[in-house]
């Protein structure tokens, strides 16, 4: 019986999630106790993305609560609408109707983005846009191929276009159906910021969508610590009456 | 007046009108279980910790939830955010499923292991099965309650597969769903079967599986009937009284349990995907068909099967057979040895390769289909099957080796004189424990 467990238990490992095939995802450098990155985050949200998405369940005095703002500085930097209180979730007043015929599909809400895409995938997404005179707003996404959002941060990234593998190159080529891969991009027109300050942007923008998904996160790590040491010392009372009671058996 | 208890006072007064210390004498202080459980045996009681949990946060999570079309997906993330400790609810909510499914299939693996299905606990394993057919309704209904994308088309799927009957199918569906697609009308009343229906059936299943089992006793890892030697009193010379011996002994298990549940809720809540789909952080979305829809990964296994088989209506009665013939266990077992410990090299093998089965098939159910993986749920639903329908003939020829005639004595004995000493070390516990005090 024990070689049956051992067998099962060599099997488990095959059951990991096989990894999608699609542009190579870079690794978002989350970090939920980086307060500043998280204010800087919120900035970049709504500055550049709360004109079309909401994040209808994320509350903005909450937001001030974790993000170490009081409800002043919140009204004042970081709400634009002057008739929203401080208690409300942080609506939009796009209507989604004319949001479905401006762009073909009304932006989503990114309350929980985090949750169903991944961090990665946003850090990537969001650096990713590219120059493609095929595409309606001119721009097309190596993370979200035929994508329908403008690139709204050129001003900060600038253009740039995408650098193909050569043919033949890359073990990739038969995936991608001989479609031509991307490898990589080429800046053609700077922005506001250089690459690095960029990616440092995005960073922000995509950890405080981390934080935003599970605003909860940081305080459940904290309890879970001493729920678990309860449990330990639960344990270090209750086995030891185990035995006193089980000695005279056997 | 007296009593059949003999006592007296409020307990005697009670006693009179109520069997209270009956029962307790019945299932707790004078039941009498082998003293030879190992780690296997735990997880009955884990799964009666876990019915409990699911009833109570469940009880909370209604308490806020909005079983309607347009309001659920938003009521949940008002829980995990608005409520207080809502998150911590929702999240033992979410868990208690997965690890209901866990400690269930665990329990029915301990079954097959030590025979405990066999005569005389047909019954007990019969009302085992009905239990998990409400369990995996429950998690059905339930799972398209926070509606999300994978709740939604997960749904819409397996209701779909009651349009393969022929005749009624396409009348049968709708009647379920109550609609056209699966809407707010079926979210209304999957919502009153989750919280209402199935519940109720459950706990009444729950009774009736901890009473019969009561009635013929507990099993062990030896497959050894304690009840066949008594003393005077009817007592097994080997049991040990459940109470207080196996409750110190389950409390210790339950912490252990604790412990990793505890690690799952408050550092892993959504499994890696498994236990919270990512999809299903997307609000449901009827014009939008995900590309790729699995059920979470306690059905996977039946999933699996269903999609090995080309054709949609011996796909369906194939996965309703890979449950059905769970039912029939206890005829199909033609060796009279409970124990895998005695029992023969070729159930050893079936055993083992089933279990190997339900796990690869697991793994096929939750990737998406491509050939090689379909030819794999083929060659192991094949397994699968064949492990139930071939076990009337590989278990009538098994070499099986000699079975103790009680717990802890590694030959047969034969009463006599030569048993007494065994008889302080099991059966006369309570008196040591005295004499000891």
């Amino acid at each position: 019986m024990n070689t049956l467990i051992i067998t099962l238990l060599c099997l488990l490992p095959s059951l990991t999630l096989a990894a999608e095939v699609g542009y190579p995802l870079d690794k978002a450098p989350i970090d939920l106790t980086d307060q500043a990155s998280l204010q800087k985050g919120a900035k970049y949200f709504v500055n550049y993305c709360m004109g079309c998405h909401s994040l209808q369940y994320e509350r903005y005095n909450r937001m001030g609560r974790d993000l170490g703002l009081s409800d002043e500085q919140v009204r004042k930097n970081l709400m634009f609408n002057p008739d929203a209180k401080v208690g409300e979730t942080m609506k939009i007043g796009m209507p989604q109707k004319d949001a479905k015929k401006w762009f073909g599909a009304a932006p989503p809400d990114l309350s929980v983005i985090a949750r169903s895409r991944g961090s990665d995938y946003l850090y990537t997404y969001l650096r990713t846009f590219y120059l493609d005179p095929k595409r309606p707003w001119g721009v097309n996404n190596a993370a979200f191929p035929a994508v329908g959002m403008p690139h709204v941060l050129w001003e900060l990234q600038g253009w740039q276009e995408p650098v193909y593998k050569a043919a033949g190159e890359g073990e990739g080529g038969e995936q991608s159906g001989g479609k031509e891969e991307i490898n990589g991009f080429k800046v053609v027109k700077a922005g506001s910021m250089t690459p690095p300050e960029f990616d440092a942007a995005m960073a922000d923008l995509v950890n405080f969508l981390t934080y935003v998904s599970e605003p909860m996160k940081l305080e459940r790590q904290r309890i879970g610590v001493w729920v678990l040491a309860f449990l330990v010392l639960a344990f270090a009372v209750f086995y030891p009456l185990k035995k006193e009671y089980w000695k005279d058996v056997h | 007046m007296a009593n059949t208890q003999g006592t007296t006072g409020l307990r005697g007064w009670i006693d009179e009108r109520f069997p209270l210390t009956q029962l307790w004498r019945e299932h707790l202080g004078e039941y009498f279980a082998p003293p030879n459980f190992n780690f296997f045996y735990i997880f009955g009681v884990l799964s009666l910790v876990v019915l409990i949990n699911q009833l109570l946060t469940g009880l909370w999570l209604t308490m806020n939830y909005k079983p309607a079309a347009d309001l659920a997906f938003g009521s949940v993330e008002s829980i995990m955010r608005d409520v207080r400790w809502g998150w911590l609810i929702r999240y033992m909510h979410s868990t208690g499923a997965s690890a209901f499914f866990i400690v269930v299939y665990l329990h029915m693996f301990r079954a097959l292991l030590y025979g405990s299905y066999k005569k005389p606990r047909e019954l007990v394993w019969l009302v085992g099965m009905l239990i998990f057919l409400c369990l995996m309704a429950e998690s059905f209904f339930g799972y398209l309650l926070p509606w999300g994308q994978m709740s939604y088309w997960g749904a819409q799927v397996i209701i779909s597969l009651f349009g393969a009957i022929p005749g009624i199918g396409d009348d049968l569906t709708l009647w379920i769903r109550g609609d056209y697609v699966v809407s707010d009308a079926t979210l209304n009343r999957f919502f009153a079967l989750h919280v209402m229906a199935i519940p109720i059936a459950l706990l009444g299943l729950v009774v009736a599986h901890v009473i019969a089992l009561h009635h013929v006793g507990s099993n062990n890892p030896e497959g050894v009937e304690i009840k066949k030697y008594t003393d005077e009193k009817g007592k097994p010379l080997d049991g040990i009284p459940f109470h207080p011996y196996y409750t110190v002994k389950d409390i210790v298990g339950i912490i252990v349990f604790l412990f990793f549940a505890a690690f799952v809720i408050f550092f892993w809540p959504d499994g890696g995907g498994y236990f919270l789909e990512h999809p299903n952080f997307e609000p449901a979305d009827p014009l939008k068909t995900p590309p790729h829809i699995a059920p979470v990964w306690y059905f996977t296994p039946y999933y699996a099967i269903l999609r090995a088989i080309p054709d949609k209506l011996l796909g369906v009665i194939a996965m309703g057979g890979s449950i059905v013939l769970l039912f029939f266990l206890p005829w199909l077992d033609r060796c009279p040895v409970k124990s895998i410990r005695y029992r023969g090299a070729s159930w050893k093998v079936a055993l083992t390769l089933f279990v190997i089965a339900f796990l690869i098939l697991g793994y096929c159910g939750s990737q998406p289909p491509d050939t090689t993986l379909t030819m794999l749920a083929r060659i192991f639903a094949v397994v699968y099957f064949g492990f139930f329908l071939l076990m009337p003939f590989y278990t009538s020829f098994e070499k099986t080796k000699p079975v103790p005639d009680r717990v802890g004595h590694q030959t047969v004995v034969i009463h006599g004189a030569g048993e007494s000493k065994s008889a302080v070390a099991f059966g006369e516990v309570d008196k040591a424990r005295m004499q000891s005090q």
